[in-house]
C-alpha cells in the first residue's frame, strides 16, 4: 500500500523525499479541504464555524510554508518573515470573525431555538 | 442766508411738504383713526406747513424787493436779471460767485456786467426781471441732454405757491367737512348694480386727501420747475391727479367716463407740448429757463444760456429773435455743404457758419421752428386749461367731488395752462401770441354762450371757468402780461369761493339742478352772500376809477389791453368785441345764477324746507376767500399790490411792447402794457366793462328776479340758437362724430381683422402643431415607450429567473463557492495551458 503510494507519480514524492514546502502545503490542502467539506456539509452553525477555522488555519499553514528561505531565493529584500505576519493578521482576523459569528449564532438561536444553518434562510431571494 | 439760498429752502420745502402727506396716507392711510378720519389732519397739516412756507418766502421777498414801483412795470425800475444757484443741498454746482446775491440784496443795483448797462434809460425794456435759478438734483447728464430738478423763482412763482396753497388750504378745510359721508360705508344711489340693488361700498375718506396731496404736490412742481422738462413731468401728474379725483366716485359710468374724458383730451394737448419740447431741446439743446452754470470738465465754470435769454439776447436788449440753434437746424442743408467745403478744417466752417447765420435769420431761417415751438407749448396749454378745442373735458370734471372741482378750477390744473403760458411768455413769437389770442377769444365766447343756458349750477360755473380761462389766453395773446396773470389770481381767488359756495348749496338742497333751487337766501344767508360777492367780483364790479372787487381791476386790465391791441391792430377788432361782449354774458349767467339759486320763491318746497346752512368748517373758508375775492385786487397806499409784484417777474424785454410777425402776412403790433392804463384807453375800457356788466346784471335781474321778460318765452322765441346752445354748440356730438366713432369704427374694423384673419390664422398654426404633435405622441408611446418597456421586462423577467438562486441555504452557497474556485481554477489552467503550450 505504501509502496504503491510512493510510486505514484503526483504524490509518491512525499514519502521518497526529505520532508520539504510540499509537504507542508499538502498538510495546508487537507485543512482547508477539510474545512470546506466541514461547512459543506456540517448542519449546525458552530460546526461550520469550525470548518471556516480549518479553512483559515489551512490557509495559514500555507502563507507560513511559502515564506519558507528556501524559496526565497536570493534576491529577498524582506527579512523572510512576510508569511508568517500573514498568518498573525490570519489569527486575530479569524478571533474577531469568531466573535461576530458566535453573536450571530446566539441570536439566530434566541430567534430560532436552533443553530440549523437551513432554517436560516430568511434572506432567500 | 441770502435771498438766493432762503428762497429755494422755503419754497422746495413747500413744495415737498404735500408729498410727504401723500406718501403717509398712501401707507397709514386707513390706519389713522377710525375710518381713517385723521387723514384730513394729515392731509390739512401739510397743505398749511406749505402754505406758512410760502408765506414766509412771501414775506421773505417783499422784504427784499419791496415791488412798489409804479404801474410801467420795469420803467423806472432798476430791477435785474439774475441767476443764482443757491447753496441748497444737492446742488450739482461746484461754484457759484458769492458776490452776486449781495447784489440781489443790495436792492436794485445793476449787475456789473456791463452787456446791457448805461443807456438803460432809454429803453426801459432792457430790464429783467428778477430771478433766482438753479438746480437741485442732476437726474441724467448725457450728450446736450440735461435733466434735472431745479427751481426758478421770480414774483409769479412766489404769487402762485401762496395762492395754490391758500386755497387749497382753504379746499382742505371744506372737503373734510364735505366728504363726512365717505367716513363710514356708502350706498352710492346713482349706481345700480345688476340685481337692483345700490351699490354699497366702503368709505374712501383717506384716499380723497391722499389724491389731493399728490395733487397740490404736482401743481407746485409745476410752478417752482426751473425747466420744461420738468414742468412736463409734473404736468402730467397733475393729469393723473385729476383723473384719480374726477373719477373718484369711479363706479359712476359718467364719473369714469368723465375722469378718462379728461385725461385722454389731457393726452392730445400733450402730444402737442411733446412736439414743442422736442423742437426746443432739438435745435436749442436746452430746456432751462434761465441760464445756467455747470462745472466743465476742467473745473472752470460753464454758463450755458437757458431758453429766456437764448431766445431773447442781452445783445439785442432782449428783444425776441430767432435764436441761433433754430437758424442753424432749419438752414441744415445750408450749414451740410458749408461743413463739406470745409471738411478739413471743421474750425473753419464752424466760423463761416457762425458768420453767416444773421443772414439766414434776417432770410426768414428757423422762424417757422420758433412758432412751432411756441404753438406745440401752446398745445398743452390748451389741453390743461381747457382752450378751445380741447375745452370739452372742463365741464364733465364736475363729476369729481366738488372741493375737486373748486381745486381743479381755481389753482391747480387749469391755472397750470396759463400760468405756462406765462412762463413761457418770453418766447413766444408775435404769431403764437396772435393765435393764442384767438384761442382765448373764441374760448371765451363759446363757454359764456353754453353757459347762459346750462340749468346744472356747477356746469354754470364750469364754464364759466372756460371762459375765464379764455380771457386770461387772450389777455396774454394781446400782450397784457401782467393783465393775464393778475386774472389767474384774482380769478383763483372768486372761483374757488363760487365752487365752494355751490357745494355748499348742493350739500343742502342734494341737487345740481337750479330749476329746483329758489329761495335759499333766507336758509343760507351765509353761503348766499358769500356767493354775491364771488360774483360781483367775477363780473368786475365796482366803482369806475374809484375802487371795486379784484375781478374789478383784472377784468379791466384785460380790456384795456384788448382794445389797446385792437387800436394797434386794426384788423383784429374782433378780439376786443369778444371780451367786451364775453363781459355781458358772464355778468348775465352769473347773475342768472344766483337769481334762481337765492331769490324768488322756492320751486320745490320739499327741497327748501330740507335746506339748511352749512357747518362752520364749510363756511368759513368760504368769508375767507370772500374777504380776498374783495381785496386781492386792491394796490394799498405806498403801491404795495399784486399787479406790481407781478411786474418784477415781467419778461426781459417785454415792458415796452414788440412787433413783428410773419405767419399771417402782416406785422402785428403789440403795444407795451403800461400803456393801457392811461388815458383814453384806460377810460373807455373801464366805461365798457361797467356798461357790459351793469347791462349784464339788469338783463338777469329783468328775466330772473322781476320776471318782467318771461325766459322761457326768450328760450321759445330763439327756439334754434337755445337748443344749439343748451347741446354745447355739439361739440361732444362732433368729436364723437369727428373721432371717437371713426376711432371706434376702426378698433371695430381692427379687431374684426384679429379676430376673423389673425385668430384663424393663428388657430391653425395651432392646429396642425396639434396634429404633429399627435404623431409624434405616437412614436414616442409606441417606438421610445416599447424600447424602454422592453429592456426594463427583460431586465425584470431576468432578475425573477435569477431570485432562485438565492435560497438562503448556506451550506449551498458554500458549494456554489468550492464549485465556483475549482471551475476557475480549472479554467485558468486550461487557459494557462493553451497559452503556453499555443
Amino acid at each position: 500500500m505504501i509502496g504503491a503510494f510512493a510510486a505514484s507519480p503526483l504524490f509518491g514524492f512525499l514519502i521518497t523525499e526529505p520532508v520539504s514546502v510540499a509537504h507542508y502545503l499538502v498538510v495546508g490542502a487537507i485543512m482547508f479541504t477539510a474545512g470546506v467539506a466541514c461547512m459543506a456539509t456540517k448542519r449546525n452553525a458552530l460546526g461550520v464555524l469550525m470548518g471556516i477555522e480549518l479553512v483559515l488555519n489551512g490557509a495559514n499553514v500555507n502563507f507560513v510554508a511559502f515564506a519558507s528561505p528556501y524559496l526565497a531565493g536570493d534576491g529577498a529584500r524582506s527579512l523572510g518573515l512576510d508569511g508568517q505576519a500573514i498568518a498573525v493578521f490570519v489569527i486575530v482576523l479569524a478571533a474577531a470573525e469568531a466573535a461576530v459569528a458566535l453573536a450571530i449564532t446566539l441570536n439566530f438561536y434566541n430567534n430560532h431555538a436552533t443553530v440549523d444553518v437551513d432554517r436560516a434562510d430568511d434572506l432567500k431571494g | 442766508m441770502d435771498l438766493a439760498a432762503q428762497l429755494p429752502l422755503l419754497l422746495g420745502l413747500a413744495w415737498l411738504t404735500p408729498l410727504v402727506s401723500f406718501v403717509l396716507i398712501l401707507f397709514f392711510g386707513p390706519r389713522m383713526g377710525p375710518h381713517g378720519r385723521n387723514a384730513a389732519w394729515v392731509a390739512t397739516a401739510a397743505i398749511v406747513t406749505s402754505l406758512v412756507l410760502s408765506l414766509t418766502a412771501f414775506v421773505v421777498w417783499i422784504g427784499a424787493h419791496p415791488g412798489t414801483a409804479s404801474h410801467h412795470g420795469g420803467h423806472g425800475e432798476h430791477a435785474l436779471w439774475e441767476t443764482e444757484h443757491g447753496p441748497a443741498a444737492g446742488s450739482a454746482y461746484a461754484a457759484e460767485s458769492p458776490g452776486k446775491p449781495a447784489a440781489a440784496d443790495a436792492g436794485h443795483a445793476r449787475p456789473a456786467d456791463g452787456s446791457h448797462g448805461g443807456d438803460h434809460d432809454d429803453h426801459g425794456d432792457a430790464h429783467g426781471p428778477i430771478a433766482y435759478a438753479g438746480d437741485w438734483y442732476t437726474l441724467y447728464e448725457g450728450g446736450r441732454l440735461k435733466l434735472s430738478i431745479g427751481w426758478y423763482i421770480d414774483a409769479l412763482t412766489i404769487l402762485m405757491f401762496v395762492v395754490v396753497t391758500f386755497i387749497a388750504t382753504c379746499i382742505h378745510i371744506y372737503a373734510s367737512g364735505y366728504m363726512h359721508d365717505e367716513l363710514h360705508d356708502v350706498t352710492d344711489h346713482e349706481v345700480t348694480l345688476a340685481d337692483g340693488h345700490h351699490l354699497h361700498r366702503p368709505g374712501r375718506f383717506p384716499r380723497f386727501f391722499q389724491a389731493l396731496s399728490l395733487f397740490c404736490f404736482s401743481m407746485l412742481g409745476i410752478v417752482i420747475a426751473g425747466n420744461l422738462a420738468m414742468v412736463f413731468v409734473f404736468w402730467e401728474l397733475v393729469g393723473i391727479c385729476s383723473w384719480f379725483l374726477i373719477g373718484f366716485y369711479y363706479e359712476r359710468k359718467s364719473a369714469s367716463t368723465a375722469a378718462n374724458k379728461a385725461f385722454i383730451v389731457n393726452r392730445v394737448g400733450d402730444f402737442g407740448m411733446l412736439i414743442g419740447l422736442m423742437a426746443l431741446w432739438g435745435a436749442l439743446g436746452t430746456l432751462h429757463f434761465a441760464d445756467s452754470k455747470t462745472a466743465g470738465p476742467d473745473g472752470a465754470v460753464v454758463e450755458s444760456p437757458g431758453l429766456f435769454s437764448l431766445v431773447r439776447p442781452a445783445e439785442t436788449d432782449h428783444q425776441l429773435q430767432v435764436p441761433d440753434g433754430m437758424v442753424t437746424a432749419a438752414a441744415a442743408a445750408e450749414v451740410a455743404t458749408i461743413a463739406a467745403d470745409h471738411a478739413g478744417a471743421p474750425a473753419d466752417g464752424a466760423s463761416e457758419i457762425a458768420a453767416r447765420v444773421p443772414g439766414w435769420r434776417d432770410a426768414g431761417y428757423g422762424r417757422w421752428l420758433l412758432f412751432i415751438a411756441g404753438v406745440g407749448i401752446f398745445c398743452g396749454c390748451v389741453g390743461k386749461s381747457a382752450q378751445f378745442p380741447l375745452s370739452v373735458w372742463l365741464p364733465d370734471a364736475m363729476e369729481g367731488p366738488t372741493p375737486v372741482s373748486a381745486l381743479v378750477h381755481s389753482a391747480t390744473m387749469v391755472a397750470a395752462g396759463v400760468y405756462l403760458t406765462g412762463r413761457f411768455y418770453p418766447v413766444l413769437s408775435p404769431d403764437v401770441l396772435l393765435v393764442i389770442a384767438y384761442v382765448g377769444a373764441i374760448t371765451l365766447f363759446i363757454a359764456a354762450t353754453i353757459a347762459l343756458v346750462a340749468n346744472d349750477i356747477k356746469r354754470v360755473l364750469a364754464y364759466s371757468t372756460v371762459s375765464q380761462l379764455g380771457y386770461m389766453m387772450l389777455a396774454l395773446g394781446v400782450g397784457g402780461w401782467a393783465a393775464g396773470l393778475f386774472h389767474l389770481v384774482t380769478h383763483a381767488f372768486f372761483k374757488s369761493l363760487l365752487f365752494l359756495c355751490s357745494g355748499s348749496v348742493i350739500h343742502a338742497c342734494h341737487t345740481n339742478d337750479m330749476r329746483k333751487m329758489g329761495g335759499l337766501l333766507k336758509v343760507m344767508p351765509w353761503t348766499g352772500y358769500t356767493m354775491l360777492v364771488g360774483c360781483l367780483a367775477i363780473i368786475g364790479a365796482g366803482i369806475p376809477f374809484v375802487i371795486g372787487l379784484s375781478g374789478y381791476y383784472s377784468k379791466d386790465a384785460i380790456l384795456a389791453q384788448a382794445l389797446s391791441f385792437a387800436q394797434a391792430n386794426p384788423s383784429h377788432w374782433i378780439l376786443f368785441y369778444a371780451v367786451a361782449g364775453g363781459a355781458a354774458l358772464t355778468a348775465f349767467y352769473m347773475f342768472r345764477l344766483w337769481f334762481m339759486t337765492f331769490m324768488g320763491e322756492p320751486r320745490d318746497h320739499h327741497i327748501a324746507e330740507h335746506a339748511h346752512e352749512s357747518p362752520n368748517v364749510m363756511v368759513a373758508p368760504l368769508a375767507v376767500l370772500a374777504v380776498l375775492a374783495v381785496v386781492a385786487g386792491w394796490t394799498l397806499p405806498g403801491g404795495f399790490g399784486l399787479a406790481n409784484l407781478l411786474e418784477q417777474a415781467r419778461p426781459a424785454g417785454t415792458a415796452e411792447g414788440m412787433t413783428g410777425g410773419f405767419v399771417f402776412g402782416q406785422s402785428l403790433t403789440f403795444p407795451a402794457e403800461y400803456k393801457s392804463h392811461e388815458g383814453a384807453i384806460h377810460v373807455t375800457a373801464t366805461m365798457t366793462a361797467f356798461a357790459t356788466a351793469l347791462g349784464g346784471v339788469l338783463l338777469a335781474a329783468a328775466m330772473y328776479l322781476w320776471k318782467v321778460i318771461s325766459p322761457a318765452a326768450v328760450a321759445t322765441a330763439l327756439r334754434p340758437i337755445y337748443t344749439f346752445l343748451s347741446n354745447r354748440w355739439y361739440f361732444d356730438e362732433l368729436y364723437d362724430a369727428l373721432f371717437v366713432k371713426p376711432a371706434l369704427g376702426i378698433a371695430g374694423l381692427a379687431s374684426g381683422v384679429d379676430r376673423g384673419l389673425i385668430d384663424t390664422l393663428i388657430d391653425g398654426v395651432a392646429w396642425a402643431a396639434r396634429q404633429l404633435a399627435g404623431i409624434d405622441a405616437w412614436i414616442d408611446r409606441t417606438l421610445v415607450d416599447g424600447l424602454v418597456n422592453a429592456t426594463a421586462e427583460a431586465t425584470w423577467n431576468t432578475g425573477l429567473k435569477l431570485r432562485g438562486l438565492q435560497t438562503g441555504r448556506l451550506r449551498q452557497y458554500v458549494m456554489f463557492i468550492v464549485v465556483g474556485t475549482v471551475a476557475l481554477f480549472v479554467f485558468a489552467s486550461l487557459a494557462f495551458r493553451a497559452t503556453v503550450s499555443g
